[in-house]
């Protein structure tokens, strides 16, 4: 690569809290693709799509405030979050198509000395890799092929939809047929998993308020993962990973099955295959037990 | 797969389901091979099979023209407007291989007709129509301004083609939930000046269950919508017009939305302890002792977490900026 790429990382909340195994993952393995990742320290959460429900407006103006910050370091801003990803998204495109909704948001930074000017782009860590680092590139970076595993690949609703408003920012993925995560495992000599419910919905945003609405997405999609003979899940979204990997004894109860599917987060699956440390990789932080695939991915 | 000299026909083979609810115990696939032009509809190819393998094919048409909503169906999934998609477009995406099927299996009656009794039924609940109380012979015009009638434009053109609602998958396994284009038409006719019905109608997309708070926030409206209306963009509009008029009540999922800003006060994140005992109220909590236990002995969370007096978050930097922009900017409130 002539360019370093450099980017500006948003990390979101659960990065910080309850996932810090995507965090050490994801600088992991941007330091062994040679990735520079500036942090943005000053970023707060996204709202998640539920700050909006309860305030639009004030949505808008929190996530317009972390867009400025990458705007300030003139970078892309990368998410790990397909949900951060979304709403930071859906700020930009609202403001940017909107000059009076621009200017009441400019309006409320002005009063901390920010103002949102739209020069950023957004986009997910998953696509800066494929896209702006290549996977021909990640390919000779791999030291610790895949090739034992059979990876079932769970896209998560906010990276693939509404794909008019992602357009070129996760490649003109197809949400009805996506491919993206598929090319990755490919790339690390991974055995992809084909099942229907890749690109479907795990339940996550309504576990408090319809849990059993919840509890039988997550299984379906599992069971569908389980019944192609997958060894693991792997996916772009902690908030995916969270209600799979955290919730799968109450979840089989629902549907019925025994579950036991370690789901790993997208940068711990390039970090096990670029040869990253069991520490940067932070399987011990799963509730459903993964540490064993540490080992089985050294090469013999 | 073959393309004829000028390239313009591509012969497929594709499958279609079919039943029939009055002798089938079960559905079957059946494969139909086919030239298909560059310009043919799914719709085309539907009228293919009936008139040129068999005649007792079944499926809803009529306008021809993506105005009636009748002839919606799911092609690998996506939902469809037979007369709307290009069937070359499809056949690229899905590699040659796709497969015809009603908008909702279960709901099937004879191969692509399904009873929307359920579509029907939940659209009337949330009164799809202007209550206002009229005279006979009006002295004046009811008045609209432009930017009146542009708040609910887009909405307004929903066809009711159930692509949405057979798309939503809150619905399949909630049978109470009113569904994406029930809450569409509840936000049409609550945002028209004329309405006088739009607290009722907020109210009824409030309660749990059939309510906007069972959205999972999947998406799969807004991508099925062949008219894009972007169903999930007006729902959010709703839970914010709860809160806005005074319907909304405090319970586990207003409390869940509006909670978010407690921990963005403080720590500029969301705090993810506090949002579930917030949440769910201290003897909400005994729910998630085990999950919580779980996450503990994994290191995802720590026993200080949420644990009043003791600061165990990460702060972000320049906290005050998030602090004077919610002082300044919140509009709503529980």
């Amino acid at each position: 690569m002539s360019e370093q790429l450099h980017y500006a990382l948003f990390t979101g909340c659960t990065a910080k809290q309850s996932t810090p195994e995507l965090l050490s993952s994801t600088l992991a393995v941007a330091d062994k693709l040679g990735i520079k990742i500036t942090i943005l320290e000053e970023a707060s959460c996204c709202g998640a799509s539920h700050l909006q429900d309860f305030d639009e407006f004030l949505a808008h103006v929190l996530n317009a405030r972390n867009i400025c910050y990458a705007e300030k370091l003139g970078l892309t801003m990368i998410t790990i979050c397909n949900t951060c990803q979304l709403n930071s998204a859906m700020t930009k495109h609202a403001l940017d198509k909107d000059p009076e909704l621009k200017a009441r948001v400019n309006e409320k930074l002005a009063e901390v000395g920010l103002e949102y000017k739209g020069t950023s782009e957004i986009k997910h860590f998953l696509y800066a890799i494929i896209d702006e680092y290549g996977l021909d590139n990640v390919k000779d970076k791999v030291t610790n092929p895949l090739s034992s595993f059979n990876i079932a690949p769970f896209y998560g609703c906010h990276n693939i939809r509404p794909s008019e408003l992602h357009g070129s920012s996760n490649g003109n993925e197809n949400s009805y047929n996506p491919t993206s995560l598929d090319s990755l495992i490919d790339a690390l000599e991974g055995i992809p998993v084909d099942y229907a419910h890749k690109n479907k919905c795990c339940g996550f945003h309504v576990e408090l308020q319809a849990n059993h609405t919840s509890e039988v997405l997550a299984g379906n999609a599992m069971v569908d993962a389980i019944d192609n003979n997958a060894d693991m899940m792997v996916t772009p979204c902690p908030l995916c990973h969270l209600k799979m990997d955290t919730y799968q004894d109450s979840v089989g109860k629902v549907v019925g099955r025994d579950i036991a599917l370690p789901v790993l987060h997208m940068p711990q699956m390039v970090a096990l295959a670029l040869g990253c440390t069991e520490a940067e990789i932070g399987l011990k932080f799963h509730v459903q037990k993964a540490k064993q695939i540490f080992s089985e991915a050294q090469p013999a | 797969m073959s393309a004829n000299s000028a390239g313009e026909t591509r012969k497929v083979t594709i499958k279609a389901f079919r039943f029939n609810a009055e002798t089938d115990y079960l559905p079957s696939y059946k494969s139909y091979t086919m030239e298909v032009g560059k310009d043919e509809l799914i719709l085309d190819l539907m009228n293919k099979i009936k008139w040129e393998h068999d005649g007792s094919f079944s499926y809803r048409r009529s306008c021809r023209h993506g105005i009636c909503g009748a002839c919606a169906i799911k092609v690998n999934g996506k939902a469809v407007l037979a007369c709307k998609q290009n069937a070359i477009e499809l056949l690229d995406l899905f590699d040659n291989e796709i497969t015809l099927e009603p908008s909702s299996k279960k709901r099937a009656v004879k191969d692509m007709i399904i009873d929307k009794g359920d579509f029907w039924e939940k659209h009337a609940a949330v009164k799809p129509y202007v209550v206002a109380d009229v005279e006979p012979r009006p002295e004046k015009e009811t008045k609209q301004s432009i930017a009146e009638f542009n708040n609910f434009l887009d909405s307004d053109l929903c066809i009711q083609c159930g692509a949405c609602h057979y798309s939503c998958p809150a619905l399949e396994v909630n049978d109470a939930f009113l569904g994406p284009a029930a809450f569409a038409a509840a936000y049409r006719f609550t945002v028209d000046t004329r309405d006088t019905a739009g607290k009722e109608r907020l109210q009824i997309t409030s309660e749990s269950a059939q309510g906007v708070w069972d959205c999972v926030k999947c998406f799969e409206c807004a991508e099925a919508c062949p008219k894009e209306i972007n169903p999930i963009e007006k729902i959010t509009k709703l839970h914010n017009m709860q809160f806005e008029q005074g319907v909304a009540v405090s319970n586990v999922a207003t409390r869940h939305a509006e909670g978010f800003l407690r921990g963005m006060k403080k720590h500029g994140f969301l705090d993810e302890a506090d949002i579930v005992v917030y949440s769910e109220g201290y003897l909400g909590m005994y729910k998630h002792l085990t999950t919580a236990f779980k996450m503990m002995k994994a290191g995802k969370i720590h026993w200080q977490d949420g644990v009043p007096f003791i600061d165990n978050m990460p702060k972000i930097k320049n906290l005050d900026e998030v602090q004077k922009l919610i002082e300044i900017s919140q509009t709503n409130k529980l």
